[in-house]
């Protein structure tokens, strides 16, 4: 028994509704009391929908129990059939109904329905959603395809060429209530586009089963989110003999990888990055010297795999930040994460507790939090910037402008919504330098402006620390400037006064000085700048 | 006499279970705690109704339940007994603890009763450990406060004491404000149920007499009731005919002088119904449809219908106890048609072929109503609003005008050109 507040995933058959409300054409049986319909407003309020999941629930009561319950069960799936008339058929059961153990899949598959039945074995008692909607996706195309896999598997990728036509790839794993899925997809049409790859299918999102009949048409598959796609990936390799993707295009680096793999899985000429270095603005955003400030930021990292790996390479190799915490609460990943954690001088973090990952961000004091709508919480409460990029999924993740996290544009808006929480590296330094003036210290904000939301909320809480500061001091004994100390300091550019009498006392205490003059202010200098 | 026609239909439901509550009830009692024993579902329902907003740490959590729990029943015992004390180290400002049953431990049969036994033996003064169920094959929505104050209920001390119990979780400002009119009155010992500190509990006994706040606290009445209480029978707070007939229930049982009562109440009647001139001519023969999920559905329609002219198309309800809603029955109109339970699909397909102007209902299915042209309202928004009493008449029918005035701003302007 594990106590849990808040959660990053739900249960599994939250995946499978994922998976079938992404497509067409697919209805969904699930075996399940009525309060387990909450799963709607994730689709119709979080993210939108204008169309209920195509779901029947048999919200069975506790007075079936006693008498027939396969009965009831089955009379739900006949009608649901009838009245919507799907192409596949999902069935499965969530956690109450694993209990009483109707197997409402095999009811179904026994009542000749006439259409491709699916029954969903989702453990909800040790497996979580991500996994759900992985095992759905995937006995969803097996279940389609397996009396079509060929005798010979050897599929060649470069098929395209004989039959002289463009080379075409399926984009695997894009679903509802996946992080910005909507415009990655679009995004990634387009790069592949740009370089003379055809898609063949998308799916699940807006994919029919009819399509994912022809997913085998085309010469290798995109993983675009491996917590979803992989393990169908891994089965159409195997039995379809069709290549995929490692390298999930978030950041220019992992886009250059991408663009380069699949060119070398189709035997495409060789990609050259150069063709394509202008594409992104993050590149000249991140060299422009307003980025100076962005130098070594410590930042701590927290989400799914897929989201949290590509975050630790921007990070550090595309804005040169210092990563200072990395973690995951997809388990599936966890090997990938330690992986790169190790390579950064970490120990990742897996866990599904975000308490403790709380108390992490607060143990590493990072400047920037990316992480999910939980640690965007903790970082409020903290007082450090955040930006979130990752599942569990809040309606502000899903906004109205086009927004993707892949490719090209997805770099711009990386670079946006990661800085934006940051101030802007002249702000901040002006903001230093003026923080200790009165206007500052009476909760006048800079005229230099957009210090909504987050920032005034850190910059309150520098306020504070501030604040803090002068009380501890207070107990301790203040050192006295001199008059000839005093007339020093005045020399000083008034902008930058209140933090050098601030340090020059700090250091007048470390040194044991009780009295301040010109001597002390530029021993103090020197102490600061060594 | 009213004739309601009431109907019953089974079939696919779209209604929370009673652990929605919790998202209420744990507002109202800052120094409770609710630890649901279910699965990770529970969880994620919980989350999901109260949304991400309440954050900080809340006052409600599950133990979830894994496989092993699953295997052994002795071991799920122990296991919720070492939760609750790891739960209690961490937070030390817990009075009241609220075992919470769901769907998976009513079927594995964790016999949370015992938990709270051993645990009020353990732990002695310092919590009170209770328990009650707000599983969804046994209860919908409301029904799980229902549940939590009938596991408070005994805990009430018993005195013989002349008072007005209110009773179901109001606002708090709501709350002050009926007190101080039955004040008015001349009842000048008047307590609320639940109340705002859990350790705070009023007492109860022969001179009590309760006026329930909300419609869906059958069981808690009836416990009440056994402890000498006198249930008092009204029609609810709800718009001004409402709520002066509720008032005026207590009135009587406490035998306040009628010229007192109007004298009162009447200055604030005629400012109330002034104040609802505005929305009956919004609302006045706009058609209404109530998908069932609060319980308030009855109560509702009987207001929009009298004090603002909505025309009832169907008035849905998760199930109907006629004893207590029999004041409210009285007063619909003729042949309105009550239906209890629910077959969604078929309610749906009656809403698109009535056309009605406002749909009350879950949010669920507001969005993909809203997307075929049907202004909604979420059912879920009443039981966290101040609606109750005369004052708050107008409030109320706001609420209801403001999709169709919504609705008109938008809709042709825009959505038409779409
Ligand atoms: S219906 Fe049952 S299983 Fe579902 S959330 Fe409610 S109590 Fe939990």
């Amino acid at each position: 028994m594990e106590l849990t507040l808040w959660t990053y995933e739900g249960p599994p058959h939250i995946g499978a509704m994922r998976i079938a409300s992404s497509m067409k054409e697919v209805h969904y049986v699930l075996h399940a009391p009525q309060g387990d319909t909450y799963a709607d407003l994730l689709f119709t309020m979080i993210e939108r929908r204008g169309k209920r999941p195509p779901v029947t629930y048999t919200t069975f009561q506790a007075r079936d129990l006693g008498g027939d319950t396969a009965e009831l069960v089955k009379g739900h799936i006949k009608e649901a059939v009838e009245r919507f008339q799907p192409t596949a058929l999902l069935v499965g059961e969530s956690c109450t109904a694993e209990l009483i153990q109707d197997q409402p899949g095999s009811l179904a598959e026994g009542m000749g329905l006439g259409i491709p039945v699916v029954s969903l074995e989702l453990p909800a008692y040790s497996k979580k959603e991500n996994w759900g909607a992985s095992e759905t996706f995937y006995q969803l195309i097996r279940g389609l395809l397996k009396n079509q896999t060929p005798e010979n598997i050897q599929k060649d990728p470069e098929d395209w060429k004989h039959q002289k036509r463009r080379p075409r790839v399926n984009l695997l794993g894009p679903s509802l209530l996946g992080f910005r899925c909507r415009d990655d997809v679009l995004e990634v049409q387009k790069l592949l586009t740009e370089q003379g790859i055809d898609i063949n299918a998308v799916a699940p999102l807006e994919a029919s089963p009819a399509d994912l009949m022809r997913l085998p048409k085309a010469d290798a598959n995109i993983c675009l989110y491996p917590e979803v796609a992989e393990s169908t990936c891994l089965w159409l390799e195997r039995n379809f003999g069709m290549p995929f993707t490692r390298n999930v295009p978030i950041g220019i680096g992992a886009t250059h990888d991408f663009l380069s793999e699949i060119h070398e899985i189709l035997g495409m000429p060789t990609y050259n990055p150069k063709d394509e270095r202008n594409k992104s603005r993050l590149n000249w955003y991140s060299q422009s010297v307003d980025s100076n400030y962005l130098t070594d930021k410590r930042v701590f990292i927290f989400g799914d795999g897929t989201h949290a790996l590509s975050a630790a390479r921007i990070a550090k190799e595309e804005l040169g930040f210092e990563v200072v915490g990395l973690g995951t609460y997809s388990r599936e990943m966890a090997r990938q994460v330690r992986g790169m954690a190790k390579e950064l001088g970490l120990e990742a973090l897996i866990t599904n507790n975000y308490l403790e990952v709380e108390e992490a961000i607060e143990a590493t004091a990072p400047e920037l939090v990316l992480g999910t709508q939980m640690e965007r919480h903790s970082a409020k409460r903290l007082g450090i910037p955040c930006a979130v990029i990752s599942t569990p999924m809040h309606v502000q993740d899903v906004p109205a402008r086009y927004s993707p996290q892949m490719g090209w544009e997805g770099a711009n808006v990386i670079f946006d919504s990661w800085v934006h929480p940051l101030m802007m590296g002249l702000e901040e330094h002006l903001i230093g330098m003026f923080r200790h003036d009165f206007e500052f210290v009476d909760g006048h904000q800079s005229h230099l402006g957009h210090l909504g939301g987050v920032q005034s909320e850190n910059e309150t809480s520098q306020k504070q620390r501030a604040i803090n500061c002068t009380q501890d001091t207070s107990s301790e004994e203040v050192p006295i400037w001199t008059a000839e100390g005093e007339a020093e300091l005045s020399k000083i550019p008034f902008f930058v006064r209140g933090k050098v009498r601030i340090k020059t006392e700090k250091y007048a205490r470390q040194a044991g000085c009780r009295k301040i003059d010109s001597e002390t202010l530029y021993d103090a200098k020197a102490h600061f700048n060594s | 006499m009213g004739g309601a026609t009431l109907l019953k239909e089974t079939g696919p439901r779209e209604v929370f279970c009673g652990l929605t509550s919790i998202v209420w009830l744990h507002r109202r009692m800052p120094d409770a705690f609710f630890l649901v024993v279910g699965s990770r579902t529970c969880a994620h329902l919980l989350q999901s109704a109260a949304g991400v907003m309440i954050f900080a740490e809340p006052r409600f959590g599950t133990a979830i339940l894994e496989e092993r729990d699953l295997a052994g029943l002795a071991d799920a015992h122990e296991e919720v007994k070492r939760v609750v004390h790891d739960l209690l180290k961490r937070r030390p400002e817990i009075r009241t603890l609220f075992l919470v049953g769901s769907c998976p431990s009513e079927v594995i049969k964790i016999d949370l009763a015992r938990v709270a036994e051993h645990l009020n033996q353990e732990l002695k003064d310092h919590v009170r450990v209770l328990n009650y169920s707000g599983s969804g094959i046994e209860t919908t929505f409301t029904q799980g406060e229902d549940g939590a104050l009938k596991a408070l209920a005994p805990l009430m001390p018993e005195s013989e004491i002349d008072q007005l119990l209110l009773v179901g979780t109001l606002s708090n400002s709501v709350e002050d404000r009926l007190v101080s009119l039955f004040n008015r009155l001349g009842i000048k010992n008047v307590a609320s149920f639940p109340p705002r500190q859990s350790e705070d509990l009023p007492s109860i006994g022969t001179g009590t007499r309760v006026l329930l706040t909300q419609p869906y606290l059958t069981e808690t009445a009836r416990v009440l009731k056994d402890r000498g209480a006198h249930i008092l029978k009204a029609p609810f707070p709800m718009g001004v005919e409402g709520s002066e007939l509720w008032m005026k229930a207590a009135a009587q049982s406490f035998n306040i002088p009628p010229s007192l009562f109007e004298s009162v109440l009447n200055p604030l009647i005629s400012r109330s119904k002034k104040a609802l001139e505005k929305y009956k001519e919004k609302l006045g023969g706009k058609k209404l449809f109530l998908l069932p999920e609060s319980q308030l559905e009855i109560p509702l329609a009987r207001f929009l219908h009298r004090e603002c002219g909505m025309e009832i198309i169907e008035v849905g309800t998760p199930y109907l106890n006629r004893e207590m809603m029999q004041p409210e029955l009285d007063l619909l109109p003729d042949k309105t048609l009550v239906m209890e339970g629910q077959h969604v699909e078929k309610q749906l397909d009656r809403v698109r072929d009535k056309k009605p102007d406002l749909v009350v209902c879950g949010m669920g299915l507001a969005n993909p109503l809203e997307a075929e042209g049907i202004s909604t309202k979420w059912s879920i928004e009443l039981v966290f609003s101040p609606i109750h009493g005369i004052d708050q008449a107008a409030d109320l029918a706001e609420l209801f005008s403001r999709p169709l005035h919504r609705h008109n701003l938008l809709n042709q302007k825009l959505l038409t050109h779409a």
